[in-house]
């Protein structure tokens, strides 16, 4: 069974079976960075901490980041982005996933929101 | 998303852009749209491959009449004013006491007086400035009630011709009065994209009309202020607060080729104008450091105010303005370097997020100028 949760910064994290997580930015996100032409992800084999800058984004007008929703070590990263930063526009949840994480502690997701409280926590939003 | 500052100005376009579905932002203190639905990238290829309409009515129009007024204006702008003709307009800068630049600026002659438009950012200082040194005899009128609209790209003059068939007839920088959807509209054939166009100044209340029948055809769409600047950045335009400002002078900044020979030592009217010790200086000896073009090696845009280095590290520049040229599919950037290091090829690093990236120096343009001559 796979979860989405969510941060404040607008990252999701997919939790999949034997403590694998799948993560990426949501569509709030790449909406308000505007046309993504360029990612600079992290490399397999490093580790990410929650919280911490592990990938970059720029888009036509500004430059962003994304922080790892969750701490651990990078066993995938999704290589399409390289030539196809635009999916990350078209398809944040899907296509346009980041990199693919083994957890560490898998409570870490505990401090995440749900998908209900990410909706909520959208509205609040301007 | 940050709440818009609750006191920056609406355009008298506001609305308009509202319902073209806009997405606003404050940008120097006034509501304008950085994109609409169509988005950025595709915003600036059909301005290039057709027409994009901008409304820059934030920038300010500024009258200014009198007896004198060309050589007043020659006091405070190192350009040939005096000798510009009714219905022709030019590029210039206010320069400052210590050469540097307060704001660059469209000067148009007309009959009885001359029209500037000048940047949003810099109203407060240009017309303090205005205040202050014209004579008594100049009258400076802002003309609050004007509004500003540019339409730019290769089908700008076919719009523009099917409302006001006149309009075929001005050359590049000529300017005069055209009936435009039974306004009576001030047109000049200029703008700040590199492509052949016009910019429209017009009541504030008349806008959305004249809008709205420049749109008609379908042959332009409306353009926000993020293809504006990947506009302006392929084109090797300066922006204000980036490539000038009161530290930088026009010879730095390589606008001397605004400057006509008679407002140069030996020409009849050489001098006279605010920090013209130093620009004489840098015109005979050059200037110690010029504005480049830059093209980073890889797809990652190398944005100002990135430091650049020389081969042993040591900063010799930094980054002006920078991002993503649509028209190329590359990261562009201007900046400013170490004069020695200023011919295009020279190869330098860009320092960006801690690490060294090679850019290489090129001629500016870099998407080539269209203008209609």
């Amino acid at each position: 069974m796979s979860e989405m949760k969510y941060t404040q910064d607008h990252e999701w994290a997919r939790l999949e079976d034997n403590n694998e997580a799948v993560c990426g930015i949501t569509d709030y996100a790449q909406e308000q960075l505007g046309e993504i032409v360029f990612i600079e992800l992290p490399e397999e084999g490093d580790e990410v901490e929650q919280g911490n800058e592990c990938a970059v984004i720029e888009s036509v007008k500004a430059a962003g980041e994304l922080k790892a929703p969750v701490s651990g070590v990078v066993l995938e990263v999704n290589e399409a982005l390289n030539d196809e930063p635009e999916l990350v526009n078209s398809s944040a949840l899907g296509d346009g996933w980041f990199m693919r994480v083994r957890i560490e502690d898998p409570s870490e997701l505990d401090s995440l929101m749900d998908e209900e409280a990410y909706e909520e926590y959208l509205a609040t939003l301007d | 998303m940050s709440t818009l500052n609750s006191t920056a100005q609406k355009t008298p376009l506001y609305d308009f852009h509202l319902a073209q579905g806009g997405k606003i932002v404050d940008f120097a203190g006034y509501l304008l749209p950085v994109n609409y639905p169509l988005g950025i990238r595709k915003e600036h290829a059909h301005t290039r491959g057709h027409a994009g309409l901008f409304d820059v009515s934030h920038m300010g129009q500024v009258r200014i009449s009198g007896a004198a007024a060309g050589e007043a204006l020659e006091a405070l702008i190192p350009v040939n004013l005096v000798g510009l003709r009714p219905g022709r307009m030019r590029y210039g800068f206010f320069t400052l006491d210590n050469g540097g630049v307060l704001d660059d600026l469209m000067i148009t002659r007309r009959e009885d007086d001359f029209l500037l438009v000048i940047n949003a950012s810099r109203k407060q200082e240009d017309l303090q400035h205005l205040e202050q040194r014209l004579p008594a005899t100049v009258h400076l009128e802002p003309l609050a009630d004007r509004a500003l609209l540019a339409l730019q790209g290769p089908q700008s003059v076919q719009i523009l011709a099917a409302l006001a068939p006149g309009a075929a007839q001005f050359g590049f920088m000529d300017a005069g009065p055209l009936e435009i959807a039974g306004v009576a509209c001030w047109v000049s054939r200029s703008g700040y994209t590199g492509e052949d166009g016009f910019e429209i100044s017009m009541p504030a209340d008349q806008a959305e009309t004249i809008a709205r029948a420049l749109l008609d055809s379908g042959l332009a769409h409306p353009v926000g202020l993020g293809a504006r600047d990947t506009l302006r950045l392929e084109a090797g335009l300066c922006l204000y607060g980036h490539e000038l400002n009161t530290e930088t002078s026009p010879v730095e900044a390589g606008l001397a080729w605004a400057m006509q020979k008679i407002r140069r030592p030996g020409g009849d009217r050489a001098g006279g104008y605010p920090g013209q010790e130093r620009i004489e200086h840098e015109l005979a000896h050059g200037p110690s450091r010029c504005r480049v073009g830059l093209q980073p090696q890889g797809r990652a845009p190398v944005r100002e105010p990135s430091e650049l280095l020389d081969a042993s590290g040591v900063v010799v520049g930094a980054v002006s303005s920078g991002g993503f040229a649509p028209s190329l599919e590359q990261p562009v950037s201007m900046g400013y370097v170490a004069s020695a290091l200023a011919t295009p090829g020279t190869r330098i690093d860009a320092l960006v997020r801690g690490k060294k990236v090679p850019v290489n120096v090129v001629e500016l343009p870099f998407v080539a100028h269209r203008y209609a001559r």
